[in-house]
């Protein structure tokens, strides 16, 4: 599939009282046309705020400092914030579902005039056709009766609801990319498998491109095709999912499937944590900032600044000196 | 006494906790709800007994009837043999002893103007467990020890700590009365996925170190719930729907629900993701005000029959320890 997105060197920085917050730090990928890619992290590491910035939705004290986005030809940072080229680009082309489908709806608004407005204001549709398509769009999301309910309020929905009406509104413009910002988070377990079952069927039949950030592996093992694993502003390892899940070699990926219990496990399996806590971003050293965790640290480590990200097979790439293919605890 | 009870530290039987719904000038009572509509279940000494379900399935009502802050609306809860639910608030003081909660949020649950010393050590006090200051610093000092913090840190404040360390505060503070029981409350899914692993761990240690301790595990995520506990109760809308051992969960379940729950939660592996069954359910789970009439699960249910509407389906064994709630299995 050809490349739909470039994401180069990417730096985004929080101004603080306490000292520059570097969110992320030079990140670097790409998505494909009709590619479903996992992007995955603890709170922190910055997954969200890279795709954020991707939308340029950073708003003070954040700032992003450098790289480039290139989307369909063109380097979306090059475009200002608030102009008309980016909001062509926002919404219609690259759209974004956020965690809180209870704070991301606007409550005074019924659930139909927040879903005309984008077909009005990008699609150029009158109020009675985007209406028929916002009725067409809630009913493809699966939510019943939608003639009736397009007039209710969002305090009317549930959180899956909710969060039905959010995929609805993201993919009312048939972007090439809908960005889904920890989608099933704050949702009950079975509500969270149809979702996510659904947004897969609604990017197919849309022919876009689905970006999952999340903090849960199972979600992106079972959904997506590429998966990002990312570590205090940076991306630690890239590659296929099967390449990530069969052999992981960054040691903070190796890590966390440790230390999380599966369903399918044998009885009496220990779970081994990753020592330690996630850095703080401020002040960082320049060497791997999962070094202090680490528990396959050789001296290499210590003395050189965090290498990038080398392949160590096609298409799996990690950021770290060691030799992790050794078990060692 | 009779022999075959005497491992027997928890007999709840034929729990109801309805809450009523009130309306108007006069407060006049307008409906329930069910939160809890007739639960049996037995934990002995030593055990887990893990407690699974979406939200408003119950589970966290239960847990607050067995630690007696609420007075039930029906039924029995046995605490070595004494019965909570009909006790005088009283002798409740005395009973508490024995039994400890650990909350969800260690953001929320420590108070900020409390040192974690004291924090630690106001249930000695309380219960009188101690006599003089020596004995009390020293106790504070051990439990620190125990859950693996720094007894150094004993005069710092909550917002020093890390969640990780919060949530080990809120497991000493448990831990001071030498309980039989604890009832863990979601402990460990305000924190980060690195750090769910060294809580789970510290509460596995502790059983294996402390004789006679009980865990009543209450959570949303079957891997977890799975991985820690003994016995499984699964719950649906103040039900429990099955119950049984936690390896016989994942290789053999029973009931629907518990079907579609496990084929709702995603393993993080790729290569087992692939040949698992999906079940994706219908609907959402039905307000607690409302139930529908018969087995409360049916209009969901993707094996349900006439029959199933007609009356609530009782717990039956099936096998040894493993009983379902469906007239379907």
């Amino acid at each position: 599939m050809p490349e739909l997105l470039r994401v180069n060197d990417l730096k985004t920085q929080f101004k603080t009282e306490s000292g520059v917050v570097r969110a992320v730090d030079g990140v670097s990928y790409y998505i494909d046309e009709k590619e479903i890619v996992g992007l995955v992290g603890e709170s922190g590491c910055g997954k969200s705020v890279s795709q954020l910035s991707v939308m340029q939705l950073i708003s003070a004290p954040g700032k992003i400092t450098g790289g480039e986005v290139l989307f369909q030809g063109q380097n979306l940072l090059s475009y200002k914030a608030n102009g008309p080229e980016m909001r062509n680009v926002r919404g219609a082309r690259i759209a974004m579902i956020f965690q809180e489908p209870m704070t991301s709806l606007n409550p005074v608004l019924t659930i139909g005039q927040q879903l005309t407005e984008m077909l009005v204001l990008h699609l150029k549709m009158n109020d009675e056709a985007a209406r028929k398509r916002a009725v067409e769009l809630m009913t493809m999301v699966g939510i019943s009766g939608a003639e009736k309910r397009i007039d209710d309020y969002p305090h009317h929905f549930s959180g899956g609801m909710r969060q039905r009406v959010m995929i609805a509104m993201g993919l009312s413009c048939n972007p090439k990319i809908l960005i889904a910002d920890e989608p099933t988070t704050a949702l009950d377990v079975t509500t969270q498998a149809q979702l996510l079952e659904m947004m897969k069927d609604m990017v197919q039949h849309f022919a876009a491109s689905l970006v999952i950030v999340t903090h849960n592996l199972g979600v992106v093992a079972r959904y997506a095709q590429r998966i990002y694993i990312m570590y205090a502003g940076r991306i630690v390892e890239s590659g296929t999912t099967k390449d990530i899940f069969g052999h992981p070699r960054h040691p903070y990926t190796i890590g966390l499937l440790k230390c999380i219990p599966r369903l399918d496990e044998e009885e009496g399996t220990k779970l081994v944590p990753i020592v330690g806590l996630p850095p703080n971003l401020i002040n960082m050293p320049p060497t791997c900032a999962f070094l202090p965790r680490c528990s396959y640290k050789i001296d290499k480590c210590f003395k050189e600044p965090w290498p990038d990200l080398n392949p160590v097979d096609t298409n799996h790439f990690i950021r770290c000196y060691a030799d992790t293919r050794e078990k060692k605890q | 006494m009779n022999q075959v009870h005497d491992d027997v530290l928890l007999n709840v039987s034929d729990l109801k906790m309805y809450f009523p719904v009130t309306r108007g000038l006069l407060r006049r009572k307008v409906a329930d709800v069910k939160a809890v509509d007739g639960v049996s279940f037995k934990l002995k000494k030593d055990e887990t007994l893990g407690l699974v379900g979406e939200s408003g399935c119950g589970k966290t009502t239960i847990g607050r009837c067995v630690l007696g802050l609420y007075r039930p609306t029906a039924g029995k809860v046995l605490f070595q043999e004494k019965d909570i639910a009909a006790l005088p608030e009283k002798k409740l003081r005395d009973i508490r002893r024995s039994m400890a909660l650990i909350f969800q949020d260690p953001y929320s649950s420590l108070d900020p103007r409390q040192s974690a010393g004291s924090i630690v050590g106001e249930p000695l006090k309380i219960h009188h467990m101690v006599f003089n200051k020596g004995e009390y610093r020293e106790k504070v000092e051990q439990l620190f020890r125990i859950v693996g913090l720094d007894p150094g840190m004993s005069d710092r404040f909550p917002h020093e700590f890390s969640g990780g360390q919060r949530q080990r505060i809120g497991v000493a503070r448990a831990l001071a009365c030498d309980p039989a029981l604890i009832v863990c409350d979601e402990p460990i899914s305000a924190l980060d996925v690195s750090i769910q692993a060294q809580i789970i761990n510290l509460l596995e240690e502790l059983q294996d170190s402390v004789k006679g301790l009980s865990y009543l595990f209450i959570a949303h995520d079957l891997s977890v719930v799975r991985h820690i506990s003994d016995r499984v109760a699964v719950m649906y809308l103040g039900h429990i729907m099955e119950i049984c051992k936690s390896r016989v969960l994942y290789e053999n379940p029973l009931h629907p629900y518990t079907r579609a729950l496990l084929s709702a939660v995603p393993i993080a592996d790729p290569f087992v993701e692939e040949t698992r069954e999906r079940i994706i359910l219908k609907g959402e789970v039905p307000s607690p005000m409302n139930p529908p009439p018969g087995c409360a699960f049916h209009p969901r249910c993707f094996m349900a029959i006439p029959e199933c509407s007609q009356a609530v389906p009782p717990l039956r064994t099936i096998t040894e320890g493993h009983e379902v709630a469906c007239i379907r299995v």
